[in-house]
């Protein structure tokens, strides 16, 4: 593949991992942030923005040692740990650097930041990135399309809940019950996304 | 094959080794703040190592802030203005701080974190506070769930506070609180006593630092406290005095009939205080001494239920109810209460209602 036909690759990547193949409206990965986190937009949209910034970093993150540290040694039944301490440092050492320079936004992602290192739609990004072979290129895209994707679900999700809040559910379905159906909806409604782009 | 199990455990260790030299190298840069120094009120300064929080400094340094809830920043009570180097107004602090206070940098101490030079304000009477050891000298029993407890002071031997305000007494850790707690209490006994300061606890079931003091804590232990704090104090004026309590509210407003009996003090006053039942009533004795002691108080215990087999002849209801019922020329006079927030709210209700303001209801919540 040449440089444009990568580039194109990788912007249909992105879009797909939005819409078609949400991270966790198709795969349900990260699903326990995404009911425990859900009441309000306001909690939702910070832990949404620093999964964004997770995924992305640590996605190239792992490519680059899997490509360069495990593939050469022939290493791969390894990357699960490698990726999970490479994800738990990564987190560690982002919250040093925004806690010493933003204060404000570190009080305000609160725990969600160190709450993300057990997110497993980070792990995921990270493993599929590995299994469907993606280039650096590719894996900016995924990585990046794979956040978005899951902040835009849990802000839809947050701002339905918030609706919902009012509504009189009925006592077994309450908190999680009618969050979990609601999910279930969503996907669909993403299923109809399914066609709109070639090649993934 | 044992190459390459050699191989994959010495990648795999150092490239962990590799991640913790890199987060250790990081904190050593980021989380490193050095030293910074502290000036408070412009007059004395002190260095410390900075990145730790500013209340749990202030404390390490011997100045004590109130707080209740020991730095969580849930109880809003760590106030204090912080002129210069505390970084902008954080989310955690929002809703404790009126605009006022926004507006002339009051922040909570135990959420602003030491990153740099500090100048802070601290007011003049928390500069009093001071921590003291004590020991305990004598346990008495008032009623089935109160009790008398008397400190005497060993390292400063005096205490000097304006009466109606409180300490905190230090819980140690024991069998059932693993951490040491700071629980307000406040100081029941003659202002002129400076060597010693006493307290009426009620127990609290579950409480860490009742039950330490009701089922532990023998004469003769030490213990620690610091102190005095609040605001809770006699006005200066002339208006007839009503005082309510209900429960260990007896403290301060006890406190206050010795500091009056001291400065014989000639205002008119009404003392309601309230109980379930008869035998919750509690210090009748001293109470009738202090009526006889001052010219123009008057003690007026009311019992809600009499039981059978009781005989009460004084008043009976709520407390508030009595207050309706007895209290001439409401308007005049001043109300200072003291209890549970539900007999407070209820009161300051009543005292509205007969005419009392705002600015002249005075209390003292125990929450």
């Amino acid at each position: 593949m040449n440089g444009t036909s990568q580039l194109s690759y990788a912007f249909v990547v992105f879009i797909s991992a939005i819409f078609t193949q949400n991270i966790l409206l198709s795969y349900f990965l990260g699903l326990c942030p995404f009911i425990g986190v859900s009441r309000e937009i306001k909690a939702a949209f910070g832990l949404g923005l620093a999964v964004i910034f997770v995924m992305t970093s640590t996605s190239l993150l792992n490519w680059v040692a899997y490509h360069f540290v495990l593939e050469p040694l022939d290493l791969h039944f390894f990357r699960f740990i490698m990726f999970i301490i490479i994800i738990a440092a990564f987190v560690q050492f982002t919250e040093m650097v925004i806690e010493r320079y933003s204060p404000t936004l570190y009080q305000r992602l609160g725990v969600f930041l160190p709450l993300i290192t057990v997110n497993c739609a980070i792990l995921g990004a990270s493993l599929f990135m590995v299994i469907r072979d993606y280039t650096f290129l590719v894996t900016v895209g995924y990585g990046l399309g794979s956040g978005i994707g899951w902040f835009l679900a849990i802000i839809a999700m947050a701002g339905i809940r918030q609706r919902l809040s009012n509504e009189r559910i009925p006592r077994g379905l309450q908190g999680p019950g009618i969050t979990l159906i609601i999910a279930g909806l969503m996907a669909l409604a993403f299923i109809g996304f399914t066609g709109v782009l070639q090649g993934n | 094959m044992f190459l390459a199990v050699l191989i994959a455990v010495g990648v795999v260790s150092s490239i962990g080794a590799g991640l913790a030299a890199v987060l250790v190298v990081s904190e050593h840069f980021f989380a490193n703040y050095g030293q910074c120094k502290i000036t408070v009120n412009e007059e004395r300064d002190f260095t410390i190592e900075g990145g730790k929080d500013l209340l749990s400094v202030l404390t390490g340094e011997k100045l004590f802030i109130p707080s209740a809830c020991g730095g969580r920043g849930t109880c809003g009570l760590c106030k204090l203005k912080v002129l210069e180097g505390a970084g902008p107004l954080l989310p955690t602090e929002e809703p404790y701080l009126e605009k006022d206070e926004r507006e002339s940098n009051v922040r909570l101490a135990c959420q602003v974190k030491v990153r740099q030079d500090l100048k802070i304000e601290i007011p003049k009477e928390l500069l009093a506070i001071q921590e003291y050891t004590c020991k305990c000298t004598d346990i008495q029993d008032l009623t089935h769930d109160m009790k008398q407890f008397r400190f005497e002071l060993i390292e400063p031997k005096t205490i000097d506070y304006i009466p109606g305000q409180y300490i905190q007494l230090l819980t140690p850790a024991y069998e059932k609180s693993s951490e040491e707690v700071y629980r307000a209490y406040s100081i029941s006994s003659d202002p002129a006593d400076k060597g010693a300061i006493e307290l009426i606890i009620r127990l609290v079931p579950g409480g860490i630092c009742t039950t330490y003091c009701f089922e532990y804590l023998k004469e003769g232990d030490q213990m620690k406290m610091n102190g005095p704090y609040g605001d809770f104090r006699l006005s200066e004026t002339e208006a007839p005095i009503v005082f309510i309590a209900g429960g260990s509210g007896m403290a301060p407003i006890k406190c206050i009939l010795h500091h009056m009996k001291n400065t014989d003090n000639q205002r008119k006053a009404t003392y309601f205080f309230g109980a379930n039942k008869v035998k919750e009533l509690c210090l009748s004795d001293s109470m009738s001494q202090f009526e006889s002691d001052l010219a123009n108080f008057k003690y007026m215990p009311v019992v809600t239920s009499v039981e059978e087999g009781e005989s009460w002849d004084g008043e009976k209801g709520l407390v508030t109810e009595a207050v309706e019922r007895n209290l001439k020329e409401a308007e005049k006079c001043e109300a200072y209460l003291c209890g549970s927030p539900g007999m407070i709210d209820a009161a300051i209700k009543v005292l509205k209602k007969m005419g009392v303001t705002n600015d002249r209801i005075f209390y003292d919540k125990f929450e």
